[in-house]
């Protein structure tokens, strides 16, 4: 299955999606104005994976700031992989948050608490 | 008395302003307005938490705008470009003031004012909860969060929407946004 490599751009992030690594990375800032036409190819390269996944994916969330226009998009991207998790297979989903950022800890404990997935909060220090 | 806007405009550019503008709400404005905004709050450690939050809230504020502008009423669609919107940001004190404005039709104003008068009396523990339902459990519309902007703004700064609705004609209010933002 071919990668999913998109560049990030001030109101984008970058993607790197690799099946055969099984890595899933989302990184930078994801601010635009209509998300869902941004993350519908995150989506279906989800699900398409999701057929035949690596025995481990990690999931590698990294994330400056996101609207809430992102906030539905970036569930959907977690509910494809918590149906990968409900299929046996191992999923674990790093949420990355800069030192002090407790707003975006919070964000990611909000969805720790709706997604059946491990999710690890790794905080970045400088 | 009919609101006057550029009175309102007057009042609303007193201060330390970091930004004021009036006219169309685009991507091109938004995008500029997002750079300024950033360049202008500076790099202390108490400044680099304070400017996080004043993006988040102009991120919000500057796309509701942008999904929800009604048009203009017609007897000013000459004087104001369409898609028209205010946006100001202040320093005052050691906080930030942003305050929105936009006209709104006065069939919409009974909902918008019943969803930022139920957001206003929620504690942080039930803004949460609201948060994650509709999150998950609401379709959202092409136009974008399904709602959770204003709910975000509060649950980030922890203040109260400060709204006024004044009258402009039969058909159109105009409607203002203050949030204040400190560390």
């Amino acid at each position: 299955m071919e990668p999913l490599i998109i560049e990030g751009t001030p109101k984008t992030p970058s993607v790197r999606f690799d099946a055969q690594q099984g890595l899933v990375e989302i990184k930078g800032r994801s601010i635009p104005e209509n998300s869902i036409e941004f993350y519908k190819p995150l989506v279906d390269w989800l699900e398409k994976y999701g057929e035949n996944p690596a025995p481990l994916t990690q999931v590698n969330v990294q994330l400056e700031y996101f609207n809430t226009s992102s906030s539905k998009c970036i569930l959907d991207v977690f509910k494809k992989l918590e149906a990968i998790f409900k299929a046996k297979h191992d999923v674990v989903i790093n949420w990355y948050y800069e030192e002090d950022d407790e707003d975006m800890l919070e964000a990611g404990e909000d969805y720790e608490s709706i997604i059946r997935v491990p999710f690890k909060m790794v905080e970045i220090v400088d | 008395m009919s609101f006057n806007f550029d009175a309102y405009y007057r009042k609303m550019n007193t201060g330390d302003i970091i930004v004021s503008y009036k006219g169309s709400i685009t991507t091109e404005m938004i995008n500029n307005t997002l750079e300024i905004v950033e360049s202008r709050i500076g790099e202390s450690p108490e400044d680099v938490r304070l400017r996080k939050k004043v993006y988040n809230v102009m991120v919000e504020s500057l796309q509701n705008l942008y999904h929800h502008t009604d048009e203009l009423p017609e007897d000013i669609r000459g004087e104001f470009e369409g898609h028209f919107g205010v946006v100001v940001v202040a320093r005052e004190g050691s906080g930030i003031r942003i305050t929105t404005g936009n006209f709104i039709k006065s069939d919409k104003i009974k909902r918008l004012k019943d969803k930022l008068d139920k957001i206003n009396s929620m504690g942080p523990d039930e803004l949460k909860d609201m948060y994650k339902f509709i999150l998950n459990h609401q379709k959202f519309s092409d136009k974008g969060g399904g709602g959770l902007g204003l709910i975000d703004i509060v649950r980030k700064t922890g203040t109260r929407l400060n709204y006024t609705f004044q009258n402009y004609n039969n058909d159109y209010y105009f409607f203002s946004l203050d949030i204040k933002i400190t560390n």
